[in-house]
C-alpha cells in the first residue's frame, strides 16, 4: 500500500477515534489535555486513563508486529528532553495540540484552534529550519 | 455508554491511527515541517483524513461543544513553544505515547521530558484565582 494511501487511513482511525470517545464520553479527543488532566488530582481518571492505555496497548502490538512503523528523534537527547518540556508546556499554555487543535478544533471550526494550528505549524517549520530539516 | 472500555478502544484505535498513517516516525513528521527541503507531505493528508472524518461525525450527532473565541496571549505563546518543541523533536503528545510504548529509547525520553513541562506548567505557570460563579 502506498504511504499516501497508508496516511489516508491511519487519519480515517484517528478521526474515528476522536468521533468515539466524543460519541461515548462527550470529550475532545486532544492528547495533551487527556493527559494533562491525569497529572491533575482534580480531573476526572477513569475514562483518561482508559485512553491513554489504549494509545500504550497500541504501542505494544507495534513493537510486535510493525517495530518499523516506529522511528526515533532525530536529535541528541538533550534536544530530545528540551523539545519534550517546550511540548509539555506549551501544549498546556496553549490548551492543545496536534489532535486537540488541530483535528478536533479544526473540525468544529474553532478560530482559536485555527490560531493556534497556524501559529504552531509556523514555528514547527522555523525550528526545523534552526535545527535542521529533512535529510 | 460512558463505560472505560469504550475509552480504551478510541485510545487503541487512535494510536493504531498514528502508527499507520506513520506519524509515530519524527523523519516524517520533520519532513513535513521542512517545505525547503526533501518536502513529505504525509502529515497534511493525515490531518485532512481526520478532520474530515471528525468534521462529518460532529455535525452528524449535532454535538455542540462550547468554543472559547477569545485569542489571548497563553493561547499565541503556547503554540509557538509546542511548535518549537514539535519541529526539535519530531514528536507531539500522541505518537510520543505510542513510541514509547513500543520500546523507543527516544520516545521514552520525550515522554518524561513532556510530563515535566507539563507539570512545571501546571505548577508554576497558571494564575491561580477564584472561578466565576456561572460560566
Amino acid at each position: 500500500m502506498s504511504v499516501v494511501v497508508m496516511a489516508a487511513l491511519g487519519g480515517v482511525l484517528i478521526g474515528g477515534a476522536s468521533a468515539l470517545l466524543l460519541r461515548s464520553h462527550g470529550r475532545i479527543a486532544g492528547i495533551s489535555g487527556i493527559l494533562g488532566g491525569l497529572l491533575q488530582d482534580t480531573q476526572e481518571r477513569g475514562w483518561r486513563l482508559a485512553f491513554v492505555a489504549g494509545l500504550v496497548l497500541a504501542g505494544v502490538v507495534a513493537m510486535v508486529v510493525a517495530p518499523s512503523a516506529i522511528g526515533s528523534s532525530l536529535r541528541t537527547p538533550p534536544m530530545v528532553v528540551l523539545a519534550g518540556l517546550l511540548v509539555g508546556i506549551g501544549t498546556r499554555m496553549g490548551n492543545g495540540c496536534t489532535s486537540g487543535h488541530g483535528v478536533c478544533g479544526l473540525a468544529r471550526g474553532s478560530v482559536r484552534s485555527l490560531v493556534a494550528v497556524a501559529t504552531f505549524m509556523t514555528t514547527g517549520v522555523l525550528a526545523t529550519l534552526l535545527v535542521g530539516g529533512a535529510a | 455508554m460512558k463505560r472505560p472500555v469504550f475509552a480504551l478502544l478510541a485510545g487503541a484505535l487512535f494510536g493504531a491511527g498514528l502508527i499507520v498513517a506513520g506519524m509515530t516516525q519524527p523523519a516524517r513528521v520533520i519532513g513535513f515541517l521542512s517545505p525547503t527541503g526533501a518536502w513529505d507531505p504525509t502529515l497534511a493528508v493525515v490531518m485532512v483524513a481526520a478532520v474530515a472524518v471528525y468534521a462529518v461525525f460532529v455535525r452528524a450527532i449535532g454535538f455542540s461543544l462550547p468554543a472559547r473565541r477569545d485569542l489571548d496571549a497563553r493561547l499565541l505563546i503556547g503554540a509557538a513553544l509546542f511548535g518549537a518543541g514539535w519541529g526539535i523533536g519530531g514528536f507531539c503528545p500522541g505518537p510520543g505515547i505510542v513510541a514509547a510504548a513500543a520500546g523507543n529509547a527516544s520516545a521514552l525520553l520525550f515522554v518524561l521530558a513532556m510530563i515535566a513541562g507539563m507539570i512545571v506548567h501546571d505548577r508554576f505557570m497558571v494564575r491561580r484565582r477564584a472561578r466565576p460563579a456561572a460560566r
